[in-house]
């Protein structure tokens, strides 16, 4: 069920190059389906900035009722949201969309992320680890000052870093990793801007494939028709990311 | 006990508190987080003959206290409307508003003619007034003459009371609220969207896809309300106001000037229960201010 909630804020820290990692409390996080799933966050009680935030959740604790968002702050939105404190309260809508459907690996699966599109990946990788899946995580970032959460992941899998710069891990984009390792997994997840998910989709045609896709968003629970896709399933229509999404399936959303 | 009925043509409401077209779909999504029956009615999204993709993304800009959107009245067509979507709404004991667009005067006539024989429907706000598409639209709400011939037109046809939206993107609003009074409207809704842009500062290139959007939210609430008092000067038709209403003082402000009803739009998406908060808190409003009923507080700073 979508709720509306102030929560409280247990935790913020920056981990990285304007990423911010945030902690909150609430009977919402109790209702997480699945990884991948977002909030949509209000940064201030007055009208400015207006909309929520779409902000990806990084980490479920369902037994202390807390999860964990990564966000990038550059805007003025994010950079408010950047500004709370513990103890602080934080308008959260939630839990948005569809994530990635757990269940669907049976082995192996590849997780392949960039930017600010790698944090809903660990909570997958969490998951699927719980389910005796193994993962392997490809993760690209600009530069080695925007890496976050290379050690976690490590944790959990087989983790290679990809930096822009080259300044950490290989020169260059996920996709230059993936030439490169054995396609033995049967799934994979990615999530992260859209030429790299679309890069990433034909690299593996004959995989079995789910991508979280990015858009603009107004309402985030499917009734402002702001942030559509065309889709290869009908001539005649639209799919949402907010509530159809943002995970589909590979070959179901036209960029 | 305060009361706070209203009853305009077609509409009996139990409250004066409705959303607006384009906000809330056709209801199936804010239905999963409130009981619609707590609303005043709802204004449907904008039905046209044909099915309309809308336009290209990004569609959305947030703006200072507002935003633009340029959607471009994507809907699935007057007959899965009619079929699918107003069936499924009657399960709540709610009255609707459908709303009507098109490109030509015959588009809004085949979809006004059919769409108002649903039993759910309870008065139609004709669209001449969507700055987002490129024929029809907003052509029909800026010259006067054209609004009357299409209010008569529609007129004709509708088994159920007409409201014609009007546009903010005019010279003089009340001409044209004259104009449709004089074609025959039974109400006025009003106001669309004012006509907007956004520039990303880095590229200077438009965010929006279409290059303009209609800027919503409370940044236009003070425009509207200017328009809904000047309009309520000039007529004694019905008038149900909107334009950055977002909490139960906007609604005070624009019952005052004015208006009959009132519809929340952007607002919806800030705060999805923002309705039912504000049908929650608007007793205790009125009575504090001294009013029974919401019909005696109706237009109250004309008689100051």
């Amino acid at each position: 069920m979508i709720r509306q909630e102030r929560m409280q804020v247990i935790k913020q820290q920056q981990i990285a190059h304007h990423i911010f990692e945030l902690t909150v409390q609430g009977e919402l996080a109790a209702d997480m389906a699945a990884p991948g799933q977002f909030v949509h966050v209000r940064v201030a009680d007055s009208f400015e900035p207006l909309l929520r935030r779409p902000i990806s959740v990084a980490s479920i604790d369902f037994k202390l009722q807390q999860f964990t968002m990564i966000y990038r702050a550059e805007g003025r939105g994010t950079s408010l949201l950047a500004e709370k404190r513990a103890g602080d309260e934080l308008d959260v809508l939630g839990p948005l969309g569809n994530g990635f459907p757990v269940e669907k690996a049976e082995k192996k699966a590849y997780l392949i992320g960039g930017g600010i599109g790698v944090p809903p990946l660990y909570e997958l990788a969490k998951q699927l680890n719980k389910n005796g899946i193994e993962t392997v995580h490809i993760l690209g970032f600009e530069s080695k000052q925007a890496v976050f959460y290379e050690d976690k992941f490590k944790e959990l899998g087989e983790t290679h870093i990809a930096t822009v710069d080259g300044s950490h891990g290989t020169q260059g984009f996920v996709t230059h990793i993936l030439n490169e390792l054995p396609k033995d997994f049967d799934t994979y997840y990615s999530c992260g801007p859209t030429p790299m998910l679309e890069a990433v989709q034909w690299a593996f045609p004959e995989k079995r494939g789910f991508l979280s896709y990015e858009q603009r968003m107004g309402c985030g629970i499917g009734a402002c028709f702001a942030c559509v896709c065309r889709t290869t399933k009908s001539e005649t229509d639209y799919i949402k990311v907010c509530s159809d999404g943002p995970v589909f399936p590979a070959g179901v959303v036209i960029a | 006990m305060t009361n706070l009925t209203v009853n305009l043509p077609g509409l009996n409401l139990k409250n004066p508190i409705m959303p607006a077209s384009g906000c809330f779909g056709f209801g199936k999504e804010y239905a999963q987080i409130y009981d619609l029956s707590q609303l005043g009615a709802i204004m449907i999204k904008a039905a046209t003959v044909e099915m309309r993709l809308g336009n290209p993304t990004p569609r959305v800009a947030e703006t200072a206290s507002g935003m633009l959107n340029a959607i471009g009245l994507q809907n699935p067509g007057l007959h899965k409307i009619a079929g699918e979507e107003l069936p499924w709404l009657e399960r709540y004991d709610v009255p609707i508003i459908a709303n009507v667009a098109g490109t030509t005067t015959e588009d809004y006539v085949e979809v006004a003619r059919e769409i108002s024989k649903s039993p759910n429907v309870h008065a139609l706000e004709i669209n001449i007034s969507c700055p987002n598409v490129k024929q029809g639209g907003i052509t029909f709400g800026t010259d006067p003459m054209v609004a009357q011939e299409l209010t008569r037109a529609v007129k004709d046809v509708a088994s159920v009371p007409v409201y014609i939206k009007l546009s903010p993107n005019v010279t003089d609003i009340v001409s044209i609220a004259k104009a449709v009074e004089e074609g025959g409207a039974d109400g006025i809704t009003m106001i669309n969207t004012l006509l907007g842009m956004r520039l990303d500062p880095k590229t200077g290139r438009p965010i929006i896809a279409n290059i303009t959007g209609g800027l919503s939210g409370p940044a236009i609430k003070p425009v509207a309300l200017r328009m809904v008092y000047e309009v309520r000067k000039q007529t004694d038709l019905p008038i149900i106001g909107m334009g950055g209403i977002a909490t139960v003082d906007d609604v005070i402000d624009f019952l005052s000037a004015g208006a009959n009803a009132v519809a929340v739009g952007t607002a919806n998406f800030v705060n999805p229960f923002v309705c039912p908060e504000i049908i929650a808190q608007l007793p205790q409003k009125l009575h504090d201010l001294g009013y029974e009923s919401v019909e005696e507080l109706v237009g109250r700073s004309h008689r100051l």
